[in-house]
């Protein structure tokens, strides 16, 4: 893309877009409409089979009851009401409170034990990715090998990177070993999610480097030279000109990854089905869907729908408040700098 | 060279040394392991000690594991769901390129919707859906939600690829007297084909690593490889069998490794296009 030369000056790319609009004419030509709408009918009755269909199919189980008790027989289904979504949000079992240990009551720690993994595995990985991005931004020999290096992590199947980890983390495993330690990795809450939130950054930090690195790579290096011969210290030219120029594709980055970990399944199902030792400790919101699904698959349909309403949450709280352009779809002359 | 720029560049390799550490030792840890004998397990010697191939046998040993077929179902299930991806996914990415029309960036708002959609809110429905048809266990019964996150991303990728395209020539050749559909299938397609290529890559790790779903709609003759993995028997009841599931796991990471050795470069463009290029 041309945004290297117009980094500084007005947007020179926006205005060539206008020209360009000018000549054709601003109407839109229905051939082309039409021509569009052809291509992109196929894809979007696809989505809507294999995305819309089963969402409407979940929000419509997740109205109706499971197989219950009711004065000692056994009674099928029925509509619901709010009653899947009161088990979750306020732990109503029925006309009761849930008791310890029900799935209903643990809902707002699942919640949260999901929200930490994200806070937590996020900024370390926008942190470290931060930090690898710059240096592989350097001027070094051998950048293919590193490439292929930070790309394993990123290939391997998080099903293997779990059992990887789940070995290295082992009694007798070789981070025990290293540190000389005696951790039992998976018999306690604070180390077992440690052991996760480790698995999740090694795997996770190098496409977020990667992301910012080609964010890093866009911004010319006569914006440094001219910062430079102002007399910028490097601490005030990371911050004036590195963070805003880059905030973008950092942007892009951490809603990508935030959306990801919210979903987190398959690292802490794999290393420890959720708990450790016992309980809930390494339960996320996914797990306790597909753990829920067991006992009554409206509820779980309640609970998944819950989950994906957060998922959307948190992805327009990004749009709406850091201005993640994650379409990358016609930038406003605005967003072009 | 003055001595702050051979500190800096000394700096430079000691963090470049580093990310190579980061991203190759976990790996290493899992080849070496995979080479070791059982008895072994734990030794700490950071090269190979006490090599043999038995780990593999035990991976491979049709009596105890479906590891050998769930390799296949991986590759049928990655296979598919690429192959429907790309054909469906080529022609929205086209126009999303190419072509002006009203709701363009609501449609691609809807696409980006849809590849963040969590698949845990897919499996609830399925599950029931596909007992009642008797589709549970089937192959289908993976494809069909795979695609829901493969497609979202070859659209996505593709269009990202074709935007950077040169598509002037696709004018000159109708100059020429071709026709649009000539134009496009002679011209621009083989142009397009590295980009093809890349998002055909990208889709099929996808699909590769894909384990939610599966673990939940698969049985043990259609089980892909993430799930045999994660349910792995060893030799001996009780005894964790480590030693075949580095096997096992460098059997799964190989063919990935290969390709991200072969199209590393294209790789990292697929990875962030789209993500930094407006």
């Amino acid at each position: 893309m041309t945004r290297k030369e117009s980094g500084s000056t007005a947007p020179a790319p926006a205005r060539r877009r206008l020209s360009r609009r000018r000549a054709r004419g601003n109407s839109l030509d229905p051939h082309e409409t039409r021509r569009a709408l052809l291509l992109v009918a196929p894809a979007l009755a696809v989505l809507a089979l294999v995305i819309g269909y089963p969402v409407a199919r979940a929000i419509w189980m997740s109205f109706q009851a499971d197989q219950h008790v009711e004065n000692g027989f056994f009674v099928q289904g029925g509509f619901a009401g709010l009653d899947n979504y009161k088990h979750w949000l306020l732990q109503r079992c029925g006309d009761v409170a849930c008791p310890p240990g029900n799935t209903g009551s643990s809902f707002w720690e699942v919640v949260g034990i999901t929200l930490f993994f994200t806070v937590v595995t996020v900024t370390i990985e926008l942190v470290l990715g931060f930090w690898f991005a710059t240096i592989m931004n350097g001027k070094f020999r051998g950048r293919s090998l590193v490439r292929a290096a930070v790309l394993i992590p990123w290939a391997i199947p998080t099903a293997v990177t779990a059992k990887l980890w789940y070995f290295i983390f082992s009694y007798d495993g070789i981070a025990n070993t290293l540190f000389g330690a005696h951790v039992v990795w998976f018999g306690d809450k604070w180390a077992a999610r440690s052991a996760i939130i480790v698995s999740d950054v090694w795997k996770t930090t190098p496409f977020m480097a990667l992301l910012i690195l080609a964010g890093l790579q866009l911004i010319s290096e006569d914006v440094y030279e001219a910062a430079k011969v102002d007399g910028a210290s490097a601490w005030q030219r990371f911050w004036a000109i590195t963070v805003p120029l880059v905030k973008p594709a950092v942007v892009v980055a951490l809603l990508f990854r935030t959306l990801d970990v919210l979903r987190m399944f398959d690292l802490p199902y794999i290393m420890t089905g959720g708990g450790a030792g016992d309980g809930n400790d390494t339960t996320t919101l996914s797990i306790l869907v597909i753990n829920e699904s067991r006992n009554g698959f409206n509820s779980a349909a309640a609970l998944s729908t819950l989950t994906f309403l957060l998922v959307f949450g948190v992805a327009f709280l990004f749009v709406k408040f850091l201005g993640a352009n994650a379409t990358g779809a016609e930038p406003k002359v605005k967003a072009k700098r | 060279m003055t001595t702050t720029s051979r500190w800096r560049s000394a700096r430079t390799y000691l963090g470049v040394a580093l990310i190579v550490v980061w991203g190759l030792a976990p790996f290493y840890w899992m080849v070496v392991t995979a080479f070791r004998d059982l008895q072994f397990t734990f030794d700490p010697t950071p090269w190979p000690t006490h090599v043999t191939l038995d780990n593999f046998r035990t991976v491979f040993d049709t009596s105890r594991n479906h590891f050998g077929r769930s390799l296949l179902n991986s590759v049928f299930i990655g296979g598919v769901v690429t192959a429907i991806g790309l054909v469906v996914g080529v022609f929205t990415a086209y126009a999303m390129a190419r072509l002006r029309f009203p709701g363009k960036n609501a449609i691609l708002a809807v696409i980006l919707a849809a590849s963040m959609f969590p698949g845990v809110a897919l499996v609830t429905p399925l599950f029931q859906l596909f007992r009642n048809i008797g589709w549970y266990g089937s192959y289908q019964a993976m494809i069909i939600p795979d695609i829901s996150f493969v497609l979202p991303l070859t659209i996505y990728t593709l269009t990202a690829f074709f935007r950077e395209m040169p598509w002037e020539l696709e004018e000159a050749a109708r100059i020429d007297g071709a026709t649009k559909r000539q134009a496009f299938t002679k011209i621009m397609l083989p142009l397009a084909a590295p980009g093809v290529v890349t998002t055909a890559i990208l889709a099929f790790i996808a699909a590769w690593n894909e384990f939610l779903i599966a673990s939940q709609l698969s049985n043990d003759k259609s089980q892909p490889v993430t799930v045999a993995i994660a349910s792995f028997n060893g030799t001996q009841p009780h005894v964790e069998p480590y030693t075949a599931v580095m096997a096992a796991g460098t059997v799964v990471t190989i063919p990935l490794i290969l390709m991200v050795l072969a199209f590393q470069r294209r790789i990292v463009d697929g990875l962030t296009a789209g993500g930094v290029k407006g």
